[in-house]
Formats: C-alpha cells, structure tokens, sequence
C-alpha cells in the first residue's frame, strides 16, 4: 500500500530507503547494516538462552 | 396535435436530483417508486403495487420450524468504496443476520431515507447494485418505503432494510449457546471492509488494493449446518462493526464463558496488516461484511472446517481457538510474540494511535 | 513487511527470555521503568510480562502524552472551539480525555463544537487554508517526536501569511520528565527511587539523540538503555539492563542502532529551535508544575500562538481525590492500587489521565492484563 508522507524532517533521504513514520512524517532513516547487526545479535542471544536451558518461569 | 394521453415525461436518471416531491407521497413520487425501485426489485409482489407484502406460508414453518426476522440500518460513507457499495452492503447484513440465527432468508424490506439533492444516478446505482445481490442470494425486495429529507439533514442516503426467514425445525443457534470446549472457526481474513472504507476517507488518504469483503454467507451456513449432526452448531456470529475482537466478546458475555484464541491463527492478509500497522489500528476491531465466526462442538469441529473450506466464502477458514470456562467471561489471545495478552471490548471508535 | 516481522519473531523470543532469566541473579528484583507510549503498547499487545523472569518487573512511566496532559488545556481547547467558535483540530486519543463539566472534546463535539480529528499537523493546515473565514486551532500535544512537524506548520503557515491558524502548544520534553521521577518525593522519603534503570522512549530518541541520557546515568547513577519500539528490542534492552545492574555499571546504552545516532535527528531539532522556546513551568497532570518541561511557540511567531491570539489563561483543575494517577505515572503505584481502577474508572468512563489512552498504564492494563490480576487472586486465595 502507498500513503503520501512528509521528508521534511529527514532531506537526505534517498529513493529505496526505509523510513521511520511518525505522524506523517518521516523522523529517522533506517541503517540496513546495523539492523542487520541488531537481527544477528538477537538470534545469537536467543540461541544461547536456550542452550542455557532456560525455560520461562 | 393533441398531446398523447397518459404520457409522462420520465425521470432524469442521468442527471436528475432527488427533490421534495419525490417524498410527498404523490405522482413524482409513484413515479421514483415505479421507474428506480420496482423496476429494479421487479417481483411479484412489488408488482401488485400496495404497501405491503402478502406472503405465503414457507414449508419449514409448516413442519414446526420458525420465523426469524432481523433488521439493520446502514450509514456508511462513501456510498461507494472497493468491492462494494451501501445498496449491496445493505442486503448482505440483513441477510446475514438472518442466516447467523441458522435461518434461509426468504424476503426483504427496504426503507430509503433520501437527502433533496441526491443524485438519481446515484440512487440508481445503489438500487442496481441492491438488485443484483439480492438476485445472488436468492432473496426478494417484497416491500419497501422511500422518503425525503431536507437537504443538510441527511447524508446522501439512508438505507434501512428488515430481514425475514425461517429457520428448521430443531436448529437452535444462538449468541447464548456456546460451551466450554468448543472450537471456534473463523470464515477468512479480517480487516478487509474497514480497511477499504478507512482507504476513502480523506484524512487518512492512502492507496490500497483491498477491497471490501462484502457478501451474503447464508450459503456458508446451510453447508456448515449440514455438514455437522443437528445441534452442533452452537453458535454463528458476523464480525461487523467492533470486528472480531468485540464479537468475541459478546458471545463470551451472552454465554457466561471465556475464549482462548491463537494470533497465529487468525488470517489477515499483508495489504491489510500493513494498513492497520501504518494508520496504528488493531485489526481485531475493524469491520469486516463477509466473514462468520462459529462455536461448534468439539467432535464436529474438523468437519464443519472441511465444509467451510470446500464453499467459496470459507476458502480460507481456521480454527482460531477454544471456548473455556471462566466466570470473568475474558477473551485471552496467545501472541505471535509468545505472550499473552486479553483482546478487550472495543472502547469507543477505534482511532489511529500517535505515539 | 520487512524489518518489523523479524523483530517480532516468537522463537527469538523465547530465545530472548530464556537468556534474561538465566542472568538475573537469584534473590534480586529489578524494576525498570519505561516512558514511551509505544513501549506501553508494545509491552501490553505482545504479552511481553508473560515472557519475562517474575523477578524482573516492568513499570510504565509518564511517556503517553495523552496522559499528562491536564485538564486546563483541554478546558482551553473546548473553550475555543463552544465560546468562541474556533475549529479545533487534534490527533485521536486527545478526544476522549474527560477534562471539566465532564466534557471531552468529543462530547464537545457533541454539543456543537466543531472538532476535526487529524492524522498529522499538516491536515490541520489543509483545513485552515479551506476555510479562511474561520479560526483554526491545531491543539498541538506530544514529546519530542510530534513536536517537529507542529514546527513545520507554523512555519509553513508563516511563509504562507496564514491569517486564521493558530497552534496551542502543550508539547513536553522528555528529559525534564525523568528528572522529575529521580528527583520526586518518594525519593526524599525515602531516599532511593524504587527503579534501577530505565528504558529509553524509541520515536523521540530517533530525534534527540542518546546524547541526552547520558547525563541521567552519570548524575542519578542509573542505567538507561534506549530501545526500539518492536518486542525484541525491548526484550534486548531489558537484558542490557539486567546487565548493567548486575555488573555495578551505569551507563546510557542504545540498543535501537538501526534508527538512533548519538546527536540525533538534527534537521527536526533546528526546526523546533527556531519556532519554538522552554516554559519556565508546565503542569503536567498527575505531577503537579514541572520547571522547564515544556515547549511555547517563539515571539516572532506570536500571530500562531493560540494562547496569545485568544487571550487564553491557564486555569489548574485538580483531580479526583482518589485518583492515583500521580503515583501511577511515577512509578510507586499500580493500576490495581487505585481504589477507582475497573469500577468507576474505566476506559469508557475515565477518571484520571492513565485510562484514557490506550499506552496509559491502567489503560494498558485494563486492556490488556486484567486476567493476570484474576489468575493471581486465585492463586492466593
């Protein structure tokens, strides 16, 4: 779906990047690598949470 | 020359306007009545031209089943959206309230509260549209009442329609009937109809290939209903304004019992998701216009699926969860995430979120 | 849709809490304290409570604008919009708070007023420029995420001599608000206040930058961790959070890299810079006058301040007196502490601030985690 928003807020945004909206308007651009990074990290601590065999209490 | 007798001018469908006198219960308004309704709804009942409907006696009831009759009324702005319009939305709801007591509909009544100024295009449009799902759902327009108001105190048009149908003997479905253990069964994807509607309004202008889920389920139902030993079917509901999420809720009220639901479950198609995720709505409460949800005993549950699965308006049903026991009538939802959350009544208009 | 499904994946949850509960030590109990609306929101939707160790308890802070709002603005903007026939335009939630006479602007509404709901600032600007016969009045609310683009329309309304649109400003600041919480009675009582970190808001970080946190963690000696607003974000800062107490330390961490740099977003910090200046004082409801937690709109800019163009005045309205929303926003109390809360509180009759948005504490709590007040009444009984 497309919806029409604002990049006053963030002028040196670039066609292809993600955005973050906020009532109309773009606040913040998203850095693919660092996501990417933030992903890796949560897959590794999930990995050794279960190894540590801990269940939710 | 003299002029032709009998001769009237008709009605400007292309460009006219409703007026006063289409209201005033005289000629111009026979004249709306006979060129836009009756030739539209064109049965014999409309044909004999009195006020109301003389109907004949249904075979149900003669073998101990009974009547049902449900009535609605429909505001929706705009009168036209994707997928659909109020003419068609007004027969689907009303026929579907019907079929959701377990009834075939036989017959409408359609009242038409019309603003002066509205545009006869317009009003022939919906009445087309009104005929023609009526025709698919096998239901006749037998009566019905138009009337006019001031321009400003209406908008556009009103449509009020009443249901009739007759429900066979030993058929008992209703809000109050649920038990703990049974399953419940949703038709398909939610959020398909508020979504559509939400697309036109302008303040929240988005673009969108959703289109309004509307349609008539009473075919659903008597597959459903047939597919399951008699009394199976405990209750069937459709998830229309409030959405899923209050739906749920009523039936839990009405039946002293509490529900556990699985978020991963529920059908929701991307567009949408995407949609509610934008605008901050949950999609549990908007609208939906074609969709049934259904407590069935537990031993029968995985053939009314089937049955579902198998008609065209249940091609993507699922169980979405259990009825349990709970003197707190709670609604609780295991998340996607792993938690678990309760899906509460909806409180008041379900509105964007800002922060 | 990418970059929000993988953030919300179950496995890595389970994942997740599986790690948070092997490293909380045995014996202790950490409080952190969240103060931003989405947060709320996130924690409620997703069950996030249900996931995490029981020693570990989350607390919802002052982060919904909605909430702290008091109940003389919202008098403000009722008033210009029934006595002096303004159209108030405003975002969703703000509508249904119940403010005095028992109006909202709903119920305003109901009675004449004419109140549009908007989805951004920049529609209360379309509906001046459509009826420049009338007055409109864009009742401006929120932290620091909302705060810009209220600066781009008074702008915009400036460049375009826009003779009939007026914002009246209630936009807060989010640092003045921890202070406070650090700095609030309990802690005089006391001594100590009963959070050992906190978890920084996502949207307004994006725009302020971690920059300003750092000063919270090096002079009240608490951690913060800023995190993003999906359900693993806030699972991965609780677990940096856990850390940071277990291991002594004190730090501004920001686990939301993807969308947060030190500085911030400095092109919407210069806009709000040049339209708008720090009040001296502001009162935030539930904790009374804050100093310096506020925004008003420049003298240069004085032609779009609602407050001047109508000569409004403040008039401070007191809450229910067994309204706990004071100690609910700062943390001491909870929802179910509140004598009102379920009975004559609730989200369709709201009492006090914390019901009437949905991230407000005993909103979220009504909504979302009545049953576990349920389960836990039986299982003590």
């Amino acid at each position: 779906m497309r919806k029409a928003i604002s990049i006053a807020l963030t002028p040196d945004v670039a066609l292809g990047d993600y955005v973050i909206v906020h009532v109309g308007h773009a606040i913040g651009t998203l850095d693919a690598e660092e996501a990417a990074a933030t992903l890796a990290l949560f897959a590794e601590l999930a990995a050794s949470g279960a190894a540590a065999g801990g269940g939710v209490a | 020359m003299a002029a032709k007798r009998g001769y009237v001018r008709p009605l400007d469908l292309k460009r006219g306007r409703v007026d006063m006198n289409h209201g005033a219960g005289g000629r111009a308004a026979m004249q709306l009545i006979d060129e836009v309704f009756v030739r539209a709804f064109d049965n014999e009942f409309l044909r004999q031209g009195n006020d109301g409907a003389s109907l004949p006696v249904p075979p149900e009831l003669l073998q101990g089943g009974r009547l049902v009759m449900a009535c609605d009324g429909h505001v929706v702005s705009p009168l036209f959206f994707a997928g659909g319009d109020l003419g068609c939305l007004a027969v689907h709801g009303t026929v579907n309230d019907v079929a959701m007591l377990g009834a075939r509909p036989l017959w409408l009544a359609a009242s038409f509260i019309l603003e002066e100024g509205f545009a006869l295009a317009d009003l022939k449009r919906l009445v087309d549209s009104m005929a023609a799902a009526a025709r698919e759902a096998g239901v006749a327009v037998v009566t019905g009442d138009t009337k006019v108001v001031e321009q400003g105190k209406g908008d556009g048009c009103f449509i009020a329609t009443t249901g009739v149908g007759v429900v066979a003997r030993g058929v008992d479905v209703g809000g109050a009937n649920a038990r703990p253990g049974d399953v419940l069964l949703l038709s398909g994807p939610i959020g398909e109809h508020g979504v559509a509607v939400l697309s036109t309004r302008e303040s929240l202008e988005f673009e969108t290939e959703v289109r309004s889920d509307t349609a008539a389920l009473h075919g659903l139902v008597a597959t459903m209903l047939a597919a399951a030993p008699a009394g199976a079917v405990h209750v069937l509901r459709d998830p229309t304004r409030g959405g899923l999420g209050t739906t749920l809720n009523e039936i839990a009220r009405q039946s002293g019992v509490g529900m556990l639901i699985e978020e991963a479950t529920i059908p929701v198609q991307p567009q949408v998701e995407a949609a509610c995720e934008l605008l901050g709505l949950d999609v549990l409460y908007i609208a939906n216009e074609g969709k049934l949800v259904a407590a069935v005993a537990p031993e029968a549950g995985a053939a009314v699926l089937a049955a579902m699965r198998a008609h065209p308006c249940g091609a993507q049903a699922a169980q979405i969860g259990r009825v349990v026991a709970d003197e707190h009538r709670f609604v609780q939802m295991d998340t996607r995430f792993g938690g678990r959350r309760i899906v509460d009544w909806l409180s008041g208009e379900p509105l964007p979120r800002i922060c | 849709m990418k970059y929000v499904d993988e953030f919300r994946d179950g496995t890595l949850a389970r994942g997740l809490a599986a790690r948070i509960a092997a490293e909380v030590q045995p014996g202790h109990r950490y409080q952190f304290m969240e103060f931003c609306g989405g947060h709320t929101h996130a924690i409620s939707r997703y069950g996030i409570a249900e996931l995490l160790p029981p020693a570990v308890r989350m607390i919802h802070g002052p982060g919904c604008p909605v909430c702290v709002l008091p109940i003389g603005r919202i008098d403000q903007a009722i008033g210009v919009a029934l006595d002096r026939g303004a159209i108030v335009c405003t975002y969703g939630d703000t509508m249904r708070v119940p403010a005095s006479r028992s109006l909202s602007l709903t119920q305003a509404k109901a009675q004449g007023g004419d109140i549009r709901m908007v989805y951004s600032a920049a529609d209360a600007l379309k509906v001046a420029r459509a009826q420049p016969g009338r007055e409109v009045v864009f009742f401006a609310i929120g932290f620091e995420t909302t705060t810009p683009p209220t600066a781009l329309v008074i702008r915009q309304a400036a460049q375009e001599r826009l003779a009939n649109f007026s914002v009246l400003c209630c936009h807060v600041l989010t640092p003045s608000a921890i202070t406070y919480i650090l700095e609030s009675p309990e802690v005089r009582r006391y001594g100590a206040v009963p959070i050992d970190g906190f978890v920084g808001p996502a949207h307004v970080s994006i725009v302020i930058g971690s920059r300003p946190y750092e000063h919270f963690a090096a002079v009240y000696r608490k951690p913060v961790v800023i995190a993003g607003f999906e359900p693993l974000d806030v699972m991965q800062a609780v677990l940096m959070l856990v850390r940071q107490v277990n291991e002594g330390r004190a730090e501004a961490e920001n686990q939301f890299l993807r969308a947060v740099t030190r500085e911030g977003n400095l092109a919407a910090q210069r806009v709000v810079q040049q339209v708008f200046e720090v009040r001296e004082c502001f009162e935030w409801r539930g904790l009374g006058e804050v100093p310096f937690s506020a925004l008003k709109i420049r003298s240069e800019y004085a032609g779009f301040d609602a407050e001047r163009r109508f000569g409004l005045v403040y008039a401070p309205v007191p809450d229910h007196k067994q309204c706990e929303c004071g100690a609910i926003l700062r943390g001491v109390k909870r929802p179910t502490d509140c004598k009102l809360f379920g009975n004559v509180c609730t989200p369709e009759n709201p009492v006090g601030s914390c019901m009437v948005s949905s991230e407000g504490a005993c909103a979220a709590h009504y909504a979302y985690g009545r049953f576990r007040d349920a389960r836990e009444g039986r299982e003590a009984a």
